[in-house]
């Protein structure tokens, strides 16, 4: 069987600090792996960053979200004919040699997605109290509604075969998507599959979700989810 | 003829006539005229024909007629309004894709090499 083509996509909004250290995990565990830095419209450095990288770099011109961003990504992907895409993280939280193990269950077609999770022994992470409630919540709903167990439905650390590649740049999920995404895939019969992963601290920047915005996050996720099933999805 | 009559009468014409304008003068398409069109003719009538108002207001039971006209207005608000939501997550779709589009033909035409890196993108 031949090399699966696999792309590096990272998602960057205001990541200057920390896009460099990214790249160079990936490119320094990865070698030879493309990357794709997708710019959602940052108002810092990253897009001069991203191009003094030597990587693709694509720019939207104004802040679309993040969901709009992986699509931008996953629309590169499926034109560019990869058969593996993996979202990396722009904020150094995911690493780039946790990576391999996310490609197995695809290479060997077992799943059509599969989820690194930081919950399955691997790695010390231990979120604070309202967030560790707000994983769990949704780890036991998305579980029950696939009628399987996902530890991580929040883990942004994913890889997505052909098939998830080409369904993602037609349809991905606006903002807040990495739950929603899975349950969109289980109804339209995607096989979802989670390995153990290992993540770090973000190594700069500052978290997105901020105490406002968990709210937000549950109340937007859970209406999601709860239209997902059913909406029509083709 | 009660006051509160010529003065939705006058309204609903004012209305009338300002969104015939507006599209006739292309500010506003055919298509988004329909509501407020529907509406305003809506509450010419029941000014006009006090007898409908009062007959319409008695089968609801409604005891002063004209907050019926209230009633009718505030319904065809909330439709349009809701007309809007649906136009605005349309036009954000559509929106989005031709964003992402964009983003993509910049970065084949780099590609191509008919683009240096850092010249055209603002910032």
């Amino acid at each position: 069987m031949k090399e699966p083509k696999v792309l590096i996509i990272v998602p960057a909004f205001n990541e200057e600090e920390t896009l460099t250290h990214v790249i160079n995990d990936i490119t320094a565990n990865l070698p030879g792996t493309d990357i794709v830095v997708v710019n959602d419209g940052s108002s810092d450095a990253t897009g001069a960053v991203a191009e003094s990288l030597g990587v693709t770099a694509l720019h939207h011109p104004y802040n679309l979200g993040i969901g709009a961003t992986m699509q931008t990504g996953y629309k590169y992907a499926s034109r560019n004919g990869y058969d593996i895409a993996v979202q990396v993280d722009g904020d150094g939280q995911h690493m780039a040699n946790q990576v391999s193990a996310l490609l197995i269950p695809i290479a060997k077609g077992e799943a059509d997605i599969v989820v690194g999770s930081r919950f399955l022994g691997l790695g010390e992470y231990s979120p604070s109290l309202a967030r560790g409630a707000g994983i769990r919540f949704f780890s036991k709903l998305v579980s029950a509604i696939i009628g399987e167990h996902i530890t991580d439905t929040t883990s942004g650390f994913r890889a997505s075969g052909k098939r998830t590649i080409k369904f993602f740049s037609g349809h991905y999920p606006d903002d807040y998507p990495e739950v929603e995404a899975l349950v969109i895939l289980h109804k339209l019969g995607f096989k979802i599959a989670e390995v153990p992963v290992k993540m770090s601290e973000r190594v700069g920047g500052k978290s997105s979700i901020t105490p406002t915005r968990s709210v937000y996050y549950m109340v937007k996720v859970l209406l999601a989810i709860l239209i997902d099933m059913i909406k029509k999805h083709n | 003829m009660r006051i509160y009559q010529v003065l939705s009468i006058l309204g609903s014409l004012t209305m009338f006539g300002f969104v015939v304008d507006f599209v006739r003068r292309g500010l506003l398409k055919e298509k988004y005229s329909v509501l407020w069109l529907a509406c305003s003719v809506a509450i010419l009538i029941l000014s006009v024909q006090k007898g409908l108002l009062d007959l319409l207001a008695g089968y609801l039971g409604i005891a002063y007629a004209p907050s019926l006209l209230f009633l009718v207005a505030f319904l065809f608000i909330l439709l349009i309004m809701l007309h809007f939501s649906v136009v605005i997550s349309i036009l954000h779709e559509k929106n989005k894709t031709l964003t992402q589009e964009l983003t993509l033909l910049q970065e084949a035409i780099k590609e191509a090499g008919l683009l240096s890196a850092n010249k055209k993108r603002k910032k």
